[in-house]
């Protein structure tokens, strides 16, 4: 079964599509050239919400649909929960 | 040459509509109760309270106008009876409809009263509904087809499913010679290159980036944080975290193929086929209001954490792709995509779903809404009145 979602290729983050545990090793799909992918969570994550599948610095943008939406607030690493604790827009 | 889609009544003005509502439409929220006694007297009559239409001006006023004009030349309207205060606002409001054909009528209540206005408006009401009734459905194409879409609550499944199903439906839907309308100015906000780029031509686009631009250059000068509103508490418990991961899901719902023909002011009716961009609001209601007021006749709605938006005349049809609301918020949801997310539906067959539902909804079937009683009439105001 699908742990999780990505749109895009160059994406850093991917969608869970049911409620993940800590410590789950979840199978993901990413939709734009139909791969297979996996990454284990460090933390739970809701569905609907973001995983990291690369790691990233602090201030740096993350992408997702291919686009940045918004610059990590601090460093986040394979697997972590991506959301507004570590995560801001660029614009308001 | 578009074929037979659908089953619709064809108006005065060769225009189609997919419902034949008889609309007591008040021109100012003090004609409201009016409104409303009608209503409650004439059975099939629908009353439509708001509560503005005094001491606007300029811009504001104007757009006060269309839209309650374009409310009332809605295909989905079969007459109209508007009722004001006064005499001169009222016959503005049904001088704009009357280019319709349709029958409208117009009361006043200053030098009446209530109780008087209430007697002859309902008179004037009961001959409408009863000449409504006997208005029958025939044949329509596509090419009849006016409608629109919107996203509300909407959550991170709303970007991979749902937004990008409307997308396929207007992929195939404007090749049919359907009219469109999209907006959302200040929800486009992290997509707004991708937006422009999205445009027929240059200038097309560039009439876009002016209206997104203008309404971000307001946003800016209030000072104001927009989290927490846009994006909404909602969309963050979904898992949506900024403006622009909101944004990229939003434009899912514009196709993959599909090139917008034109940038729309607030209410304004499209001037010919294809996709168009409205400048409008992200509230649904507003929003709704305003594409009904340019003549759609049925919305798709899509929503992730489960928006229960509905318009008292433009039939608005919801889906998700959120397994959590289709099964906790089952009676507001017509077209479950959800199957998406498991990899057992694929997107081409849910905008399939959507269009099949459409149909139906245009040949009669009443909405999740409709048949819940949700009917958000909810004018856009652009400044505070004198």
């Amino acid at each position: 079964m699908i742990g999780f979602i990505v749109h895009a290729k160059k994406d850093q983050v991917g969608v869970a599509v049911k409620d993940i545990s800590a410590g789950e090793n979840i199978e993901g799909w990413c939709m734009e050239d139909d791969s297979a992918l996996s990454v284990i969570s460090n933390k739970e994550i809701p569905l609907g919400h973001k995983v990291a599948i690369t790691s990233i610095g602090k201030g740096e943008p993350v992408i997702k649909y291919g686009m940045p939406i918004g610059n990590a607030t601090s460093d986040i690493r394979i697997g972590d929960h991506v959301h507004t604790h570590n995560l801001k827009t660029a614009r308001w | 040459m578009s074929l037979p889609a659908f089953w619709g009544y064809k108006r005065e003005n060769g225009r189609v509509g997919c419902r034949n509502h008889v609309v007591i439409l008040p021109l100012d929220d003090l004609s409201n109760a009016a409104c409303e006694a009608v209503a409650s007297h004439i059975q099939g009559t629908m009353a439509l309270p708001h509560p503005y239409g005094r001491l606007q001006f300029g811009e504001d006023l104007q757009l006060h106008f269309d839209t309650l004009i374009g409310t009332g030349q809605n295909p989905n309207v079969a007459a109209c009876v508007v009722i004001g205060i006064e005499p001169v606002w009222t016959k503005r409001i049904v001088d704009g409809i009357a280019e319709t054909g349709k029958p409208v009528a117009g009361f006043s209540i200053e030098g009446n009263g209530d109780l008087k206005t209430v007697e002859m408006a309902s008179r004037k009401a009961k001959e409408f509904v009863q000449w409504a009734s006997e208005q029958r459905r025939t044949e329509c194409t596509f090419a009849d087809l006016w409608w629109s879409t919107k996203c509300g609550e909407s959550d991170t499944t709303s970007g991979l499913a749902s937004n990008p199903a409307v997308g396929n439906v207007i992929d195939k839907l404007v090749k049919q010679e359907t009219t469109v309308y999209f907006g959302e100015t200040s929800e486009i906000t992290g997509a707004e290159e991708i937006c422009t780029s999205r445009a027929a031509t240059p200038e097309i686009g560039k009439q876009f980036y002016e209206a997104w631009s203008a309404y971000n250059e307001f946003i800016k000068s209030t000072g104001a944080d927009l989290m927490g509103s846009q994006p909404t508490k909602g969309n963050i418990a979904g898992g949506l975290t900024t403006i622009e991961e909101k944004a990229l899901g939003n434009l899912q719902k514009i196709g993959k193929t599909t090139r917008y023909v034109g940038v729309l002011k607030p209410a304004q009716p499209a001037r010919g086929k294809g996709l168009w961009f409205m400048d409008s609001s992200s509230a649904a209601a507003e929003m709704i209001t305003l594409v009904g007021a340019a003549g759609s006749i049925v919305h798709i709605f899509t929503t992730g954490q489960g928006n229960i938006i509905g318009n008292p005349i433009v039939p608005t049809i919801k889906t998700s792709a959120n397994p959590k609301t289709v099964a906790t918020m089952s009676e507001h949801i017509d077209v479950d995509i959800s199957g998406v997310l498991r990899k057992e539906m694929t997107l081409d067959q849910a905008g399939d779903a959507l269009i099949a539902m459409m149909i139906r909804t245009l040949n009669g079937r009443m909405t999740a809404a409709e048949a819940l009683g949700h009917k958000e009439f909810v004018l856009t105001k652009l400044y505070r009145s004198a």
